[in-house]
């Protein structure tokens, strides 16, 4: 028989945090601190909607951008939360975030373009471009700048097939946020060297000292960026698969194409009640973003007083301590805790090489689970420093 | 939210959390959010601390009644002096003026129906000032101060994701 595969996706590394799944699901009572989804329950608001749709018999396909409604929704709360300026036909509602990132990179990608990839940073962006044909050129963000993105370190990145940099900000893993200063910096390298940015914006209600700053409202921006966002992390509704990309009509136009052919549309049910989310969810977001600072403020205490290096994260729902000075990798050091404390937690290098020497740890857990897991870890840790000494 | 409603909403939530771990979750010092919180006691902002009990998984007998009462307010004192007179009796738990159909809600604890009954003829019924009552005896109790009482939901995430 002949190879049945591809030889593009079989040389795809599968995801590191894949690999560690498994060894935690043969784990009993193990505690995690390792997902990457809000623990709270989508507000009962919007599930009711869900639910009064279905009633409805709403379950037909809605038009391969989305629902109209919601995509006046959407430009509407842009308009509000982020200032930005984009009008419904500049809306294209996906299957979460990571379609969106999927299509828009393929719908900008010629065979041979460099695409610019800040790790650490979420598990997709470089498979993504791989399959899109794009070559992926990684910048290793460093820890003395609290991983932000610096202008020297995209300057240096650029060459001249650099078609596009995708830029991960609130940042899955590190909790890394970017202020308008920088991201000026930024923008100024962008539209000099004449490139295009992906700005995947999923936590942007995540943040717990600037509000979020989005690439696009800044001058001259937002003919270059595609925002992505959507709703699984701002309102709790993973589950439920949707999300969206604003930008440019141009693009729009031929990411829509994708998305026609691969998606059809996206849910229907989920759609209905994400308009009820963009419309009269405030204060349940507000209610929980403060509920994530405190758990991020409690964390932070504790790894301070337990004695693990961390600089302070004030996005998303993770910090990324270092724990370089145990001397130990970052999959020795997350194997050992799980085997010998059962808490789980996922090693830097998920995300990327430059991850090596950190965790990411979660905080999407009520605070009594993250003192249970937090005494263990405690435990952990003074058993390294009792070993080291010896 | 500023800070006193940040840690009204906690002390709302949990009346037992330790100040100093509350500190730490507000981000302010130990020492100020004692202040804090002294202060709103004597201002009567913080009236008390109480405790949220599922009785009925108790071998405690009790029942819960809500009252409706209608009452003729009185001359240079409206619905005060009346509203005083019921809520010194200690088997009056809560008591709340209303808008509409009626005045007072009265809410009983009682060890019985017919405790609350008696209650409600002998004594309620009687104040001069009120004309009538209506008696709801609570059958069970879902959900109390914001807290569901039956809990039946564990944590279904998968437990490491991207």
């Amino acid at each position: 028989m002949r190879n049945p595969l591809s030889d593009k996706v079989v040389a795809i590394q599968p995801s590191g945090i894949r690999k560690f799944f498994d060894i935690v699901s043969e784990m009993k009572d193990a505690i995690s601190l390792g997902v990457g989804e809000p623990d709270f329950d989508t507000p009962w608001k919007i599930r009711e909607e869900g639910i009064y749709a279905l009633e409805k018999g709403r379950t037909f396909y809605t038009s391969n951008s989305g629902l109209k409604e919601l995509r006046e929704e959407i430009c509407n709360y842009l308009k509000r939360k982020y200032q930005l300026d984009y009008t419904f036909d500049q809306v294209l509602v996906t299957v979460g975030g990571s379609e969106g990132i999927d299509a828009a990179l393929r719908a900008m990608i010629n065979p041979g373009d460099e695409v610019i990839i800040p790790q650490p940073c979420y598990v997709s962006y470089l498979p993504c471009a791989v399959l899109a044909d794009a070559k992926p050129v990684i910048i290793n963000l460093k820890e003395e700048n609290e991983f932000k993105l610096t202008a020297k370190e995209l300057l240096d990145a650029i060459t001249d097939k650099t078609k596009l940099l995708i830029l991960p900000f609130p940042n899955n893993p590190t909790g890394a946020i970017m202020n308008r200063t920088e991201l000026e910096e930024i923008a100024k390298v962008i539209i000099e060297k004449d490139i295009f940015v992906i700005s995947d914006e999923i936590y942007s209600e995540l943040t717990y000292k600037d509000h979020h700053v989005s690439i696009a409202s800044l001058p001259g921006m937002k003919e270059r960026t595609i925002v992505i966002n959507g709703f699984s992390k701002a309102f709790a509704m993973t589950g439920w698969r949707l999300g969206y990309a604003v930008g440019p009509k141009e693009i729009l136009t031929q990411m829509t194409k994708i998305h026609q052919f691969a998606i059809m549309c996206a849910p229907t049910n989920s759609q209905f009640a994400a308009v009820e989310a963009l419309r009269e969810c405030d204060t349940e977001v507000e209610k929980m973003v403060e509920a994530y600072d405190q758990r991020r403020r409690f964390l932070m205490n504790a790894f301070k007083e337990m004695g693990l290096d961390c600089f302070e994260p004030f996005g998303a729902f993770y910090v990324f301590p270092s724990i370089k000075k145990f001397g130990m990798t970052s999959d020795e050091f997350a194997t050992r805790l799980l085997r010998e404390e059962k808490v789980a937690v996922v090693p830097g290098t998920a995300f990327g090489d430059c991850g090596e020497g950190f965790l990411r740890i979660s905080y999407a857990y009520s605070i009594e689970n993250l003192k249970v897991a937090l005494e263990r870890m405690e435990r952990f840790i003074k058993r390294l420093e009792a070993e080291k000494k010896n | 939210m500023e800070m006193r409603e940040k840690i009204l909403a906690s002390l709302e939530q949990n009346g037992r959390i330790e100040l100093k771990e509350l500190a730490v979750r507000l981000g302010i010092e130990e020492a100020a959010l004692a202040n804090e919180v002294a202060a709103m006691e004597k201002e009567n902002i913080i009236c008390g601390y109480n405790t949220i009990i599922n009785w009925d998984k108790t071998s405690k007998e009790t029942v819960t009644a809500l009252i409706e009462v209608k009452v003729t307010p009185q001359r240079g004192h409206g619905f005060d002096a009346l509203a005083r007179h019921i809520y010194n009796y200690p088997e009056v738990s809560a008591l709340y003026l209303m808008s509409g159909g009626f005045d007072f809600t009265v809410i009983i604890e009682g060890k019985s129906m017919k405790e609350v009954a008696l209650f409600v003829s002998s004594k309620l019924a009687v104040i001069d000032g009120v004309t009538s009552t209506a008696t709801h005896f609570v059958l069970k109790k879902y959900k109390s101060y914001g807290v569901v009482l039956e809990k039946d939901k564990n944590d279904e995430r998968m437990l490491v994701t991207p």
